[in-house]
C-alpha cells in the first residue's frame, strides 16, 4: 500500500466531517467551541470562512472522462468559488504523464501560492512534485500518492483497502448466519494498484467470516460497458451466490443492467465509490443493490480548503495542532438505506 | 478439421476473375463454400468449444450462455462488418471505437430521449453516417491516407463526446429501448441483438459476394490504378466504404445502448484493434484485395468464446490476456500452414 502507514484512526476521526460535507476545516469551528487549554494552540490562527490572504491556487488533475474524477473537478472548482479570497488556476486534465508534468511546471512558473495536485499516476508525477516544493511551492497531493514525502507538504485521500474491508464486513455481518455462503467479486481496473488494494481488504475481511467463501473474481475497466459485459459472464459461470462486491458504482451501472438481463435476484450487491444512481438504487431498494463503500470526491473540496490554509499559514480548527497535518485519509463509510439520506448530497453523477 | 477442407478447395471452380486480381486461395463464393481460412477457423472454434465443454460442461453449454456469447459478439461483430469492407478496399478505419462512443452519447442526450426509441436510433445512425461521411471525404477527395485520416477522427470524435457527457454516464429512461436487452424481448430464444447482427453479416455478405458495389471494393483493393482504367470512380467508392463503417459504428452504437442502458464517452474502447484482429484471423488482406465476411465473423466468435471460457473458468486478467495472445499468433500460424498445404 503507497498510503501511510496507519491513517485509519485519523480517518475515523475526520471521516465523517470530511464526507458529510467536505467541511473539514470549516464546519467545525462553529459547531464546537474547542476545549483545549492549552494556550498556544487556542491563539493559533486556524482557517475559517472569514477572508483572509489573497491565495493563488494552483489545480491539476487528471482527465476526468469518468464520473468519480469529473467528480473531483467539479467538487475543487465550485469549493474554490466559495472563498472571496481564492483564486484558482485549473489546467486542462490529461492522462498523459508528460503532458501532465507540463502542466504542474507551468503552475510552477506562474508562481500560483499552492499546487493541489491529483496525478494520473503518482509515482510519475513524483519529480515535478519535488520540484514544486523546491521553489516554495507547497504540495497538497491528493489521491493518487507521490512516491517521495518530500514531494508534498499535505496527502488527502481515499482508503482503497478500507473500501474493501468495509464492503467485506457489511457482507460478511449479512451473511454471518448462513452456512456455506458464496460471494463474489467484480474488481476494477486490474492494473492499477488500488484494485489490487481494494481486494486485498475484501479478503482480509472475508477471513473474520469463515463460513463465507469467495469462489469468483474478475476484473473490469470502470466503465458500463465493461462492467456489463464482465457481469453477464460472471452470472453465467456462478448459476448460485449469495453476494457480490462491485469496486465501482460506474461499471455497476452495466452490472446492474446484466443482472437484470440475466433476470437474477437471488443475492445483494455492495457497490463502490458513491455515485448518485448507486444511492438512489438503494433508497428505491427495488434493485439487488443494497449497500455502497464510499470513495467520496469531497476530497477534492477539503484539498482546496488545504490548499487555502497552507496558503494563509494556518491550522486546522478543532485540533490542537498549529500547523495543517501531513496526511488525511478519509473514511469508507457503507451507505445504506438506514443512512442513505445523509449521504445523497455527496453523490456524484 | 482442417485437412477434408484441401480437397474441396481445390476442387472448387476459380472465381470469376475479371475483377479480382488475387488468385490465391480465396474463392468468390458461389455459394455459401468457406475457404480454407474460415474452415481453419472453424477448427479453432471447435477446438475452443470443446475447451469450454470439457472444462465446465454445465455451464458452458448452456443455452443461456450461448445466447450471452453470441450476444457479447453482436456489437463488436457489427463494426468488424464494416471494418471487413474497408480493410477489402486497401483502406483501414482506426476511428471506429470513438465513433462508437460518440453515437451512443450523442443519442442518450436528454434532448434525444425526448423523441424516444427512434429519435435514439436515428441519432445513433446519422452520428455514425456523418463521422464516416467525414472520414470519406478526407480521405477520398482530400487525398489524406486513411490511416491519419482516421487517426484524427479517434482524437476528435472521444474529445466530442467526452465534452457531450462531461465524464458523466448517461442513462438511458426509454423503456422501449431499454426492454430490447432483456430475455423477455428474445425470439425463439435469440437474443435481439443477435438477430441484427445476423442480418447486418447478411447483407454484409450479400453486398461484398454478390454486387457489383462488392466487386468494386475487392478490386479498389486489389490495384486501385486498374481499377480507375477499367472504369470505376475510385474516389466515390472509397467515400461509400468509409460511409458503410460509420452506418456500422451507428448500429452498434445503438445496440450498446440497449446493451449497457446508458451511454459513455468510454463506450467502445479499442474496438479499432478487435475489429481489425478479427477481420485479418478472418482472412482478410490488410494491404487490401482480399476480404471475407464470414471469416470476420468467425473471427470475432472466435475471440468472444474464448473470453467467455476464461470468465468461466475465473481466469485472472492477467493470464487471459497472455492466453489471448498466444491463441491469436496460433490461430493465424494454423491458417498460414493450412494455406501452404493447400496452395
Amino acid at each position: 500500500m503507497p498510503q501511510i502507514p496507519a491513517p485509519s484512526r485519523r480517518g475515523l476521526l475526520f471521516g465523517t466531517a470530511a464526507v458529510s460535507a467536505g467541511a473539514l476545516l470549516t464546519a467545525c469551528t462553529s459547531n464546537e467551541p474547542k476545549k483545549s487549554d492549552d494556550a498556544a494552540a487556542d491563539n493559533a490562527p486556524v482557517a475559517d470562512d472569514k477572508p483572509g490572504k489573497a491565495v493563488t491556487i494552483g489545480f491539476a488533475g487528471p482527465q476526468a472522462d469518468h464520473g468519480w474524477l469529473n467528480a473531483i473537478n467539479q467538487n475543487a472548482k465550485s469549493r474554490a468559488e466559495k472563498y472571496s479570497d481564492v483564486t484558482l488556476e485549473i489546467t486542462e486534465g490529461s492522462n498523459d504523464t508528460a503532458a501532465q508534468i507540463g502542466q504542474v511546471q507551468t503552475l510552477i512558473n506562474k508562481k500560483v501560492d499552492v499546487l493541489v495536485i491529483l496525478p494520473a499516476d503518482g509515482k510519475a508525477l513524483t519529480q515535478v512534485g519535488l520540484q514544486a516544493m523546491k521553489a516554495g511551492i507547497p504540495v497538497v497531493n491528493l489521491d493518487r500518492i507521490f512516491a517521495s514525502p518530500q514531494a508534498y507538504r499535505c496527502w488527502i485521500g481515499g482508503d482503497n483497502y478500507g473500501m474493501g474491508l468495509n464492503a467485506g464486513n457489511y457482507i460478511g455481518e449479512q451473511l454471518k448466519d448462513k452456512p456455506d455462503a458464496k460471494v463474489i467479486e467484480l474488481a476494477g481496473l486490474d492494473n492499477l494498484e488500488l484494485t489490487k488494494q481494494r481486494t486485498q481488504g475484501f479478503d482480509d475481511a472475508l477471513k473474520n467470516f469463515p463460513n463465507i467463501r469467495k469462489v469468483a473474481r474478475q476484473a473490469a475497466d470502470f466503465t458500463v460497458e465493461s462492467g456489463q459485459a464482465k457481469m453477464a459472464q460472471l452470472l453465467q459461470a456462478q448459476s448460485q451466490f449469495d453476494a457480490l462486491w462491485n469496486h465501482d458504482d460506474d461499471q455497476g451501472v452495466g452490472a446492474l443492467r446484466a443482472i437484470a438481463q440475466a433476470g437474477r435476484d437471488d443475492f445483494l450487491m455492495v457497490g463502490g465509490a458513491g455515485a448518485k444512481s448507486a444511492m438512489d438504487a438503494i433508497k428505491a431498494g427495488d434493485s439487488v443493490l443494497k449497500a455502497t463503500v464510499l470513495y467520496p470526491p469531497t476530497m477534492a473540496a477539503s484539498a482546496i480548503d488545504l490548499a487555502r490554509a497552507l496558503g494563509q499559514g494556518k491550522g486546522v480548527s478543532g485540533m490542537a495542532e498549529l500547523e495543517i497535518p501531513a496526511s488525511l485519509t478519509l473514511y469508507s463509510a457503507v451507505v445504506t438505506k438506514d443512512n442513505v439520506d445523509e449521504y445523497l448530497p455527496t453523490g456524484f453523477n | 478439421m482442417t485437412q477434408p477442407a484441401s480437397p474441396a478447395q481445390q476442387d472448387a471452380p476459380a472465381a470469376p476473375a475479371k475483377s479480382a486480381p488475387d488468385r490465391s486461395t480465396a474463392l468468390r463464393p458461389l455459394g455459401f463454400r468457406l475457404d480454407v481460412r474460415n474452415l481453419s477457423l472453424l477448427g479453432v472454434l471447435a477446438v475452443l468449444i470443446a475447451v469450454g465443454g470439457f472444462t465446465k460442461p454445465d455451464e458452458f453449454l448452456a443455452t443461456s450462455n450461448l445466447q450471452l456469447v453470441l450476444t457479447q459478439a453482436s456489437v463488436i461483430g457489427v463494426v468488424t462488418v464494416g471494418m471487413t469492407f474497408v480493410i477489402t478496399s486497401g483502406g483501414i478505419d482506426l476511428s471506429v471505437g470513438a465513433i462508437v462512443a460518440l453515437a451512443s452519447v450523442w443519442a442518450t442526450t436528454l434532448a434525444t430521449q425526448e423523441f424516444g426509441f427512434a429519435g435514439i436510433l436515428f441519432t445513433a445512425v446519422v452520428v455514425g453516417l456523418g463521422c464516416g461521411l467525414v472520414n470519406g471525404l478526407l480521405i477520398a477527395y482530400g487525398g489524406m491516407v486513411p490511416f491519419i485520416a482516421t487517426l484524427a477522427m479517434l482524437a476528435s470524435a472521444r474529445g466530442l463526446a467526452l465534452q457531450i457527457t462531461d465524464g458523466k454516464t448517461q442513462m438511458v429512461t426509454v423503456d422501449s429501448v431499454l426492454d430490447l436487452g432483456i430475455r423477455d424481448a428474445y425470439i425463439l430464444g435469440i437474443p435481439p441483438l443477435v438477430l441484427v447482427f445476423a442480418a447486418v453479416t447478411l447483407v454484409g455478405w450479400l453486398i461484398l459476394n454478390r454486387t457489383t458495389f462488392g466487386r468494386r471494393t475487392v478490386a479498389v483493393g486489389g490495384n486501385a490504378e486498374a481499377a480507375r482504367l477499367a472504369g470505376i470512380d475510385v474516389r466515390r467508392q472509397r467515400l461509400y466504404l468509409y460511409l458503410l463503417s460509420g452506418l456500422c459504428c451507428g448500429i452498434a452504437a445503438f445496440m450498446l445502448i440497449v446493451l449497457a442502458g446508458s451511454g459513455q464517452n468510454t463506450n467502445g474502447n479499442l474496438y479499432e484493434l478487435d475489429a481489425i484482429a478479427a477481420a485479418i484471423i478472418g482472412g482478410t488482406l490488410l494491404s487490401g484485395g482480399r476480404g471475407t465476411i464470414v471469416g470476420s465473423v468467425l473471427g470475432v466468435l472466435v475471440f468472444t468464446t474464448i473470453t467467455n471460457i476464461f470468465a468461466l473458468n475465473n481466469l485472472e486478467s492477467a493470464v487471459q490476456q497472455i492466453a489471448k495472445g498466444a491463441i491469436i499468433v496460433a490461430a493465424v500460424l494454423v491458417q498460414h500452414r493450412t494455406l501452404r498445404g493447400a496452395d
